[in-house]
Formats: C-alpha cells, structure tokens, sequence
C-alpha cells in the first residue's frame, strides 16, 4: 500500500523531471542524432567473417555514464513523441466531433497519432529496453524413431478394433459420393450451365435498328463516313445487343461474296462488343476506315467485314446482315454472324 | 514488485485452468531474428489486419445491388443521373458518412501496400532460399496466400460498379470464359450469366468480404503456426548454425519493436488516406454498357496480366469446332505456368541440390548466383509487361504511335529478362570472389568456421540463465 502511495508520488514528479528535462535535452538530441549520423557514415570496422553481429555486442561495450546518456537521451525522445501522439488523437477528436468530415484533417491527425505512438514504441524498444542478444538451440523437429512408430502404432491398434473395414470403406465412398453430387447440384441454383443467351446472336430477322432514344433508321439517317450505335427495338440498351451502325462508300466494300447484299446503299453493321476482351469498340475513324477498341487498342476493318488489322484482336468483330424495307427504313436480315463477344470454347 | 506479484497471479490464474506455464515461459522467451527483412512478413499481416477493419467499416455502409436508381446525394454534379444501388452507396460513404472517404482510401491503400508486402516478403523468401526443408510447406501456402490476394483485391475494386470496375469486370469475364471446355461454366459460376448482369455484384460481395478474407485468415493462422513450430531462419553469421536461433526475446524487445511497427504500418496508410486521392469513383462515372473509361487500368498488381494481353499477338487457335481464344495464353496460361512453377519450385530445386536435412541458415543471394540471376530475370518480365500494361500511356509520354511502341516492348520482354540474368548472375560471382579474398586475408580461422559452420552445433548447450527468464527482475 505504502508502496503504492509512494509510486505514484514519485511517479508524478517523475514525470515533471523528464517534461523538463526533454526540453533541456532538445539541443543534446540533435547532437546526438548527429554524431549517429556521423557513425552510420564513418567506414566500416574491418570487416566481419560473416555477416555483421548484432548490435548488442556494441552495446556490451557501452561506458555506465554512456548507457545514462542513452536513456536519458531515450526518455526524452520518447516523451516527445507520446506528445505528437497526443496532439493527434484530440485533434482526431475535434476533428470528427465538429462534425466537418474533412477527410485530410481526420487523417491528418489520426496518421499523426499512429505514427507517434509507433516511434515511441520503436524508441523505447531500441534505447530504454536492455537489449541481450538470445540464442537458442532448436529442438530438432523430428521426433525419435520410436515415438513417430508409437504414432503409427496407435492409429493402426485403432483400425483394429473396427470389425467390417471394407463395408466401412465403401459406405464412406458412398456416402461421400452422394453428397458431393448433392452439393454439386445447387451449384445448378448460380445459373451454373451457359444457356441460350450465351450462343444468342442477339438479332431477330426483320427487326428494326434503332437509335438509344429508340429512334428507327433508314437509308437517308447517315452520311457517308458517319458512325451511330444501334440496338434492336426490343433490347435498346443491353451491353450485349449494341451494334455499330457505319455508312461507308459503296464501291469500297470488299465483303466476301456471300455476304454482298448486306450493305445496302454502304449501311454496314457489326457488333460493337470487342472480340478480344468484350470492351465496347469506341472509336470509328473514317479515313483508314477502321474501327479502334480504346481497351487494348484492336483495330478493325470496317470495309473487310471487321476483320482485325492490328492489336491483340484475332477474330472479326460479327457481322450484322442488313436490307431495307420499301419504305427505307433499315432492318435486320437475321442475327450476328457469331455470338458477340470475345471467343469461348464452344462459339464455333 | 508489483510487476512480479500480479504477473505472478496471473500466471498462476491461468496456468491453474490451461496447465500454460511452460507455453507462456517458452512463449515469452522466443527468439526472433532481428534483420530487417523479417519485417516484410509483418508488413504484410499488419496491413492485413488494416484491411479487416477499415473493411468492416466499409462493409456496413456498401450494397451490393445493380438495381438502377436515380442518384439525389450530396454529390451535386451527378444529380438526376441513372445510377446503381451500390454506385450511389459508394458515393454515400465518400460523401456522406463521417470518415467514410478517409477509411474507403485507407482500405484501398492498405490493398495495394498488403500486396507490395506480400511480395518483397516473397522476393526475400525466396532470394535467401528460405523456402528450403523443413520450410516448402510455408513455400505452398504463402503462394497460395499470394494467389487469393491478388483476387480479392481484384474483387475489391470490380464491385463498385463505377465505370472502371465495370471495364475491368469484362476483362475479367473474358479471361474467365477464354478457358477451354470448362471456361463458360466457370464464368456462369462466378458471374451468373453474362456480363453485367444483376447477380455478379452480390457475389462479388460474398467472395471479397467473407470467403477470400476466410481464407486467408485460416491460411494465414497456419503459416504463423508453422514458423512458430519450425523457428524462423537466420542470416549467417556468428553463433548462427543450423541447430540455434539468435536475435531477441518476444518479451520485451520484439514485442515494442513489433506493436510499434503496426501502428507505423497504420498510420503510413491513415497519411496515404487522408492526402493521397485513390479509385475517385465520382470523376469516373457509373458503370455504363456502352463506353470504357480512357486509360483504363487495373490496380498495379494486375498490371502485368494487362500488359500480357497488350503484347500477345492476335493469334488464336482453332481445333476443328473447338476454339481456344488469343487471350487464354496471356492470361491463363502464362500466369498459370508461372504460378506452376512457383510452387514447384523448392522440389525441383531438390533435384538439383546436395542439401539434405533442415536448412535453418539462410543463404545470403550472391551466395546463390543461379537462383538470384532467374529472379532477377523473372522481375524484369514481369516489370516490363507491368510497364506495357501502360503501353497507350507510354506512347502519348515519348510520342510515339502505340503501334510502334508495342513492337519494341514485345522485343524487350523476350531480351531483356535472360539479358539481366546474366548480368546479375556475373555480379554475383564477382562479389562472392571479392568476400572470399577478403575473408581469407583478414581472418583465416574465420573462413575454417565459414566452411564448416555446422561444427559450431556440437558446443554444449548453454545452461538457462534464470535471471534471464523473469524480465524486469532487477
Ligand atoms: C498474406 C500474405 C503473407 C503474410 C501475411 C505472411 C506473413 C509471414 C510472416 C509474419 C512471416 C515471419 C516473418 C518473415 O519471415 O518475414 C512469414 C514467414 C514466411 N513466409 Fe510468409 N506471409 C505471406 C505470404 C507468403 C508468400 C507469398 C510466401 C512465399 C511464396 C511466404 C513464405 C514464407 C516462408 C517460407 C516463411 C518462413 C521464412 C523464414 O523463417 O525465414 N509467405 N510470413
Ligand atoms: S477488349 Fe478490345 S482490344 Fe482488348
């Protein structure tokens, strides 16, 4: 109880002591960091067989009035950090209770506080903590041959004592079996088997191409070298249904031949989902002629079906089949030519 | 005094219920080895830690939902606009929730400082050869480790639906579906259907916030269990043979330096938070089918996955019906084979080395030409496709067409990596000839002890020093 009384005495003064002291001590500080500096930079003691020994060895050779200084020094180091630490977590506080959620003022002062209670913690460990190089012996990790037998021993005294293994076995096999085919099933529930939408391509024949505010096109809406993103009417929007609508001149088209009535009056028609990695293709450029994917920079000829001309494309962007009616309004002859988007196994 | 009597009491509470005095007393005096690089591992745990809780945070704030809503926050300039459920709730915590952009860009930063971590910790496992017996176990599940990392934090910024992760989510999709025969049920799996659609975001959700973060939490009380057990290594030197530990106790000196180096760890992220603007989803948009962000790029450690699909050629290769598309080779298999490798390798090192027995010394790299040159080459590789990742960026920088750029890149990346090991495999010779010289001329019973270091574990051991096992007792 005394004890108790007179610690916390002592300890208050203490701690008045050391606040003064810190002060007096912020000049010897710097010295002190200077001559570490200085001694980080001298040369090296000739150097060691192996690698460099701990620093206790160094420490073994420290003076009594050295080791005084150290902790004297230490101790005020130490206060002062405790003290930014301080200083950040009210003014964490204040900051979050004024209520300003100012984002660099929160962690501003929380950084403050963190990184002030660390270097104390790392300060007291390296300077005011008496540091003894350990050594110890491993146990080898191996246990003796006999124990690792006596191990083995027990597990098959066990299997022992079980009458009918093989029933056993085959029941676990079983069992185990059934319930994996069990689990496996509600797998089915994540929508786990491809379905239709993934080989869909999308267009219905005789659907109309419409705009995003579902404006319908016809053979007047473009010019010539002129780029406008459709869908079909019933899906004006969906990622997988866009499909780059481009006007090119005619007589440039080089479409294989089975495919030579589907660019009525130079209307051409690709899905503008890239066959690389499934980012839209952006980008028309009239000149060349070729449309650019902004994700991995594929390009594409717009005059050659979108064939790939450059980048890490290999397959052509598919192809949109395209007549007009008789009143020239633009329609679908059928859907893609392939399932739009980067290739899979079984896209064929 | 009082110290002695309530640890006394203490001990004494708990050892009466858990029979724990010997674990406490060996606890409290083990030996941790006291090179910096030690301190790679911790980094990584410590930010891990970071992540759970900022995470958490996050997590009370975040729905992960593509119902589409009109957004009327506090972020004026997309009033009115189409948004999803977890755009706007994203929006709401920079916005809205007191700290919630502070802890939103603590936790991405923590992610990309965990990942930095985890793979200097990798580099230095693996350039000291410390993965060697009794160690591969560790070898395996940090890889692991490393593996689900790199996909959480994939997952982490894919969920937000902002126009980035909707990119990146793609991509993701088509890699996913590029693998042969099981690739489209894969991608059904994970996404639910083809992308976007509304079932992806949730179980993006599940996987980054519950099972990923399980995993690696499970994993990770493994490895620290198995280092634990096994005692970590030492780098050579004096008293430091294959049958002792040296440096300093848990209890006091690891203990300060270790806490004290988690709250740095923790407030180095807090400062990158506060001042260092990461992932502004705001200026990016919300997720829109029909565009792609300019420049879009995934978080650096993915960067080299992109670069690979930016340098692979357009080639596929088709199998009468069947087609393996050009993005399965940069993104599966390349990555699959270094991975392969990566976990095989401390047994196909076996093959090749005399080693028998457990390893508990380190070698130093240079000591180990071979091995440092091929991860020296291996970190060019993969430095120069993190680099072509940002091919379009490089060009617009040096004024170049990207085209050309990429040409040179392409080159670069087949020369330059077995150009840098062989560089880094004569630097290594040199300097181990120079370290010989001079060891044999300063000190030659020294290089006796250099050759035969394990003579050193047949000194006695030496006796417990009682004194040593009550700390504060003077
Ligand atoms: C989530 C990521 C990881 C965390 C949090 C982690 C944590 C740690 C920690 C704290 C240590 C002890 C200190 C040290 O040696 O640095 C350690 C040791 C070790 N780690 Fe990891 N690690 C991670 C990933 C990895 C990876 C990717 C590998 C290698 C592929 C790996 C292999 C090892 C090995 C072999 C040791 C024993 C090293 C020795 O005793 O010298 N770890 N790990
Ligand atoms: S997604 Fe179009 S080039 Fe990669």
């Amino acid at each position: 109880m005394t004890d108790d009384g007179k610690q916390r005495k002592s300890g208050l003064t203490a701690f008045l002591d050391l606040c003064r002291e810190t002060l007096e001590l912020g000049g010897k500080t710097l010295d002190f960091l200077s001559t570490a500096m200085r001694q980080m930079q001298a040369p090296r003691r000739p150097p060691e067989p192996l690698a460099k020994s701990g620093r206790s060895e160094d420490r073994e050779l420290e003076t009594e009035a050295q080791i005084q200084r150290r902790e004297r020094i230490g101790t005020g180091l130490v206060i002062c950090f405790f003290l930014l630490a301080v200083l950040g977590g009210i003014g964490f506080l204040i900051a979050y209770w004024s209520g300003r959620n100012n984002t660099q003022v929160l962690g501003g002062s929380l950084a403050l506080f963190l990184c002030g209670m660390g270097i104390t913690l790392v300060l007291w460990a390296r300077l005011l903590v008496v540091q003894k190089e350990a050594v110890e012996q491993r146990h080898p990790l191996q246990s003796s041959p006999l124990a690792q037998k006596v191990a083995a021993k027990a597990f098959c005294d066990g299997a022992h004592d079980i009458r009918r293994r093989r029933l056993l076995a085959w029941m676990g096999v079983g069992g185990a079996g059934l319930f994996g085919a069990m689990v496996l099933s509600l797998l089915r529930s994540l929508g786990m088997s491809p379905d239709k939408s993934l080989y869909s391509r999308i267009w219905k024949g005789g659907q109309r191409l419409v705009t995003s505010d579902g404006k319908p096109l016809s053979l007047s809406s473009l010019e010539t070298g002129s780029m406008v993103t459709v869908f079909p009417e019933d899906q004006i929007g969906a990622e997988r249904a866009q499909t780059i609508l481009v006007r090119v001149k005619e007589h440039l088209l080089q479409l294989p031949s089975e495919r030579a009535g589907w660019a009525p009056s130079g209307y051409v028609a690709y899905s503008r989902v890239c066959t690389h990695a499934g980012c839209p293709v952006g980008e028309f450029e009239a000149e060349q002629s070729i449309l650019l994917c902004p994700c991995h920079q594929s390009t594409f000829d717009v005059l050659r079906a979108a064939a790939p001309t450059g980048g890490p494309a290999a397959r052509p962007l598919p192809q949109l089949p395209l007549y007009a009616d008789a009143d020239g309004t633009l329609r679908a002859g059928g859907g893609f030519t392939a399932p739009p988007g980067p290739g899979f196994w079984g896209i064929s | 005094m009082i110290t002695e009597k309530i640890a006394r009491q203490a001990s004494e509470a708990i050892d009466s219920r858990l029979r724990a005095a010997k674990f406490i007393r060996t606890a409290l005096n083990h030996v941790f080895p006291d090179h910096w690089s030690f301190m790679l591992g911790e980094i990584a745990l410590y930010s891990f830690m970071i992540l759970v809780v900022t995470g958490t945070y996050l997590a009370l704030f975040f729905h992960a939902s593509s119902a589409k809503v009109i957004y009327n926050g506090s972020y004026h300039a997309l009033d009115g606009q189409k948004v999803s459920v977890a755009y706007r709730s994203v929006l709401n915590i920079c916005f809205d929730v007191p700290a919630g952009l502070l802890v939103r860009q603590m936790h991405h930063w923590a992610a990309l400082i965990f990942l930095w971590a985890i793979l200097a910790h990798m580099a230095r496992i693996f350039l000291t050869a410390a993965y060697r017996k009794p160690r591969e176990m560790n070898w395996l599940i940090g890889l692991t480790l490393l593996v689900l990392a790199l996909v959480n934090g994939f997952f982490g910024y894919s969920m937000l639906d902002d126009l980035l992760s909707g990119t990146g989510l793609r991509i993701g999709y088509a890699i996913l579906i590029s693998i042969p025969l099981v690739g489209p049920w894969l991608a059904f799996l994970f996404m639910g259907g083809t992308v976007p659609n509304p079932a992806t975001l949730p179980r993006m959700f599940a996987l980054h916030i519950f099972l990923v973060p399980g995993l690696i939490t499970a994993l990770l009380g493994l490895h620290l269990f198995m280092i634990w057990r096994q005692l970590h290594t030492n780098y050579p030197g004096p008293k430091r043979t294959n049958r002792t530990i040296v440096g300093s106790r848990l209890w006091p000196a690891y203990t300060g330096k270790s806490i004290g180096l988690l709250l740095l760890v923790f407030g180095v992220i807090a400062g990158l938070g506060a001042f260092f603007q990461i992932d502004p989803v705001w200026t990016y948009g919300p997720y829109d089918p029909a565009s792609t962000m300019a420049g879009a790029q995934p978080d650096w450690y993915l960067g080299w996955v992109e670069g690979a699909l930016r340098l692979f050629p357009g080639v596929n290769l088709r199998l009468g019906h069947w087609l393996i598309p050009e993005i399965f080779f940069p993104a599966v298999l390349m990555p699959s084979l270094l991975f392969l490798f990566l976990y095989s390798w401390p047994f196909t090192e076996k093959l090749f080395s005399k080693d028998t027995g457990d390893q508990n010394v380190l070698r130093l790299p240079y000591e180990q030409p071979f091995l440092t040159a091929g991860g020296a080459g291996l970190f060019i590789f993969l430095l120069v496709l993190l680099v072509s990742g940002g091919d379009d960026f490089l060009a617009l920088a040096v004024g170049g067409s990207v085209v050309e750029i990429r040409t040179i890149l392409r080159i670069v990346v087949l020369i330059a990596p077995p150009c840098a090991a062989v560089l880094t495999y004569f630097i290594c010779v040199r300097v181990m000839r120079r370290k010989a010289l001079r060891t044999r001329m300063t000190s030659p019973e020294a290089s006796a002890e250099a050759a035969a270091p394990d003579e050193m574990a047949l000194e006695p051991r030496p006796p417990v020093d009682v004194h040593e096992l009550t700390p504060g007792g003077e």
